[in-house]
């Protein structure tokens, strides 16, 4: 039996198809997938995100814990408010989830994991908490909502309680204001402007549907999809999980190695993995001709299998076929993917292949 | 509910068949395929002249969410294939009873008593939609 969210039925009330994803009953789309897409690259979208869990780290070692819980170094937020990106791997280097961590005031900081992985992550963040002056808090009395899009934060703002809309307003992006237990932070998944916007859970459904009355049109998992992937960003489970690490994900980015003193789990396996060369190439393909890619597709250099696609999908911006592609190093660049029995070229490209509503490449 | 027009017949599988009466049909995916699977974005069609089996893989319909074989709902040689389909997949999304996919020359017109008639599949889609 699936998990609800607060804004289930409202979901239903709205017409939503309704998918299992993660342990949840989520909305897939609410009549078509590629209009949601078009209406959060050219106006404003919304995604019921309570799914995910928003966790508070707080005590006087909480920054320190977290500088050596997470593979990014949260010692790079000066300011509150701030935002960072960052992996929690495990000691070999695999990543246990990806997750967004703001650093909310002193000794607190708050970070946000994704749904299926909510509870494996709660387990090993107490467990290596042991011992330490830091509480670990699940926040499940908040609800969350994304709004998306180059008109989001205009339709947004008049919603906010007045406390919070001059914050709000004046926010940078990757950064995040809060007033009691509302909180609005500038991210997304999507490529595109907007609020990730952190709420008491009873307030929820009330703020959806003025987001609905504003203009804001709800959006399902599937169009997420679509823009997170036109905007080149990983999805743990397809493009990263516990069998691989950043490093052969294209999250090197994301792995802070600078500070030598700064020992956090997973760093001796990854300086080990990067020293050993032949990393595989992770990166974004096109199809040249019609099909659609496929996550776990199969790659092909010649007759030889190289790699397979992590996340593939139909880009509905760029009207053709996109994914992003584990490929061995020795592999050449003239690549195939085997699609039913035939092997159709790829063109490898940098991701992303979309962003702020226009194509990249 | 979907729409389910009394004049057609149906395969288990989904797709819609139309009798011409001169020994040809016309066949495409009903209304509740084309729900589940979302918007199309990509149609694979047969080769016109292809000698396909009931239960063939004739076609491939592609959705933003999954690839979906079109099987062949009876014994016959393809003689014409809906080229619109190339360049407007989701026409099929806007009218799946007007936008066919391919026309068969029956080999085995018996084979038209064995579909389901409108009845007998509105309660095949009830049951998987309960």
């Amino acid at each position: 039996m699936e998990q609800k969210t607060i804004l289930n039925q409202t979901h239903r009330d709205m017409g939503a198809r309704m998918t299992p994803f993660g342990g949840w009953d989520m909305p897939i789309h609410y009549g078509s997938q590629i209009e949601e897409h078009h209406a959060v690259r050219r106006d404003a979208g919304m995604f019921d995100v309570c799914h995910m869990t928003a966790v508070d780290v707080r005590g006087p070692e909480a920054k320190d814990f977290l500088r050596h819980l997470l593979a990014n170094d949260v010692g790079k937020l000066k300011a509150p408010g701030k935002a960072l990106y960052s992996c929690m791997l495990k000691e070999n280097g695999g990543v246990i989830d990806d997750l967004i961590v703001y650093f909310m005031h002193k000794d607190w900081f708050r970070m946000v994991v994704n749904a299926a992985t909510t509870e494996k992550d709660i387990a090993w963040m107490e467990r290596q908490a042991r011992g330490k002056e830091v509480q670990i808090q699940p926040r499940r009395d908040l609800g969350m909502i994304a709004i998306q899009g180059p008109n989001a934060r205009a339709k947004t703002l008049p919603l906010l309680p007045e406390a919070l809309r001059e914050a709000a307003e004046n926010l940078k992006p990757f950064s995040a204001a809060d007033h009691g237990d509302w909180f609005v932070g500038r991210t997304g998944y999507t490529g595109e402007d907007g609020f990730e916007i952190l709420l008491p859970a009873g307030q929820v459904v009330a703020l959806w549907n003025a987001l609905a009355l504003a203009g804001v049109r709800p959006c399902g998992l599937g169009a997420r999809d679509t823009l997170r992937l036109e905007a080149g960003m990983n999805l743990y489970g397809a493009d990263m999980d516990e069998d691989c690490s950043p490093l052969e994900s294209g999250l090197a980015w994301t792995v802070a190695l600078g500070d030598l003193n700064r020992d956090f789990i997973g760093r001796s396996a990854l300086v080990t993995q990067k020293a050993g060369g032949r990393l595989p190439r992770f990166t974004g393909v096109l199809l040249a001709g019609k099909g659609v890619l496929r996550n776990r597709q199969k790659l092909y250099d010649g007759e030889r299998e190289v790699g397979e696609i992590t996340s593939g999908g139909f880009s509905p911006t760029l009207e053709r076929a996109i994914g992003l592609a584990r490929i061995d190093a020795d592999a050449s660049d003239r690549i195939s993917v085997d699609m039913r029995g035939r092997k159709l070229p790829l063109v490898l490209v940098k991701p992303p292949f979309v962003r702020n509503g226009k194509p990249c490449l | 509910m979907s729409n389910i027009p009394e004049n057609l017949k149906y395969a288990e599988s989904h797709e819609w068949v139309h009798d011409e009466g001169d020994g040809t049909v016309t066949v495409g995916i009903s209304d509740h395929a084309q729900e589940l699977l979302g918007d199309l974005v990509f149609v694979e069609l047969p080769e016109t002249g292809a000698q396909l089996k009931a239960g063939d893989e004739s076609a491939v319909v592609e959705s933003v969410k999954a690839a979906s074989d079109v099987y062949s709902p009876v014994d016959g040689e393809v003689i014409e294939t809906n080229e619109l389909l190339a360049d407007s997949p989701e026409v099929i999304n806007e009218a799946p009873y007007d936008n066919w996919i391919f026309k068969l020359k029956l080999s085995n017109p018996v084979q038209l008593d064995e579909l389901l008639d409108a009845a007998a599949y509105a309660s095949l889609v009830k049951a998987e939609e309960d």
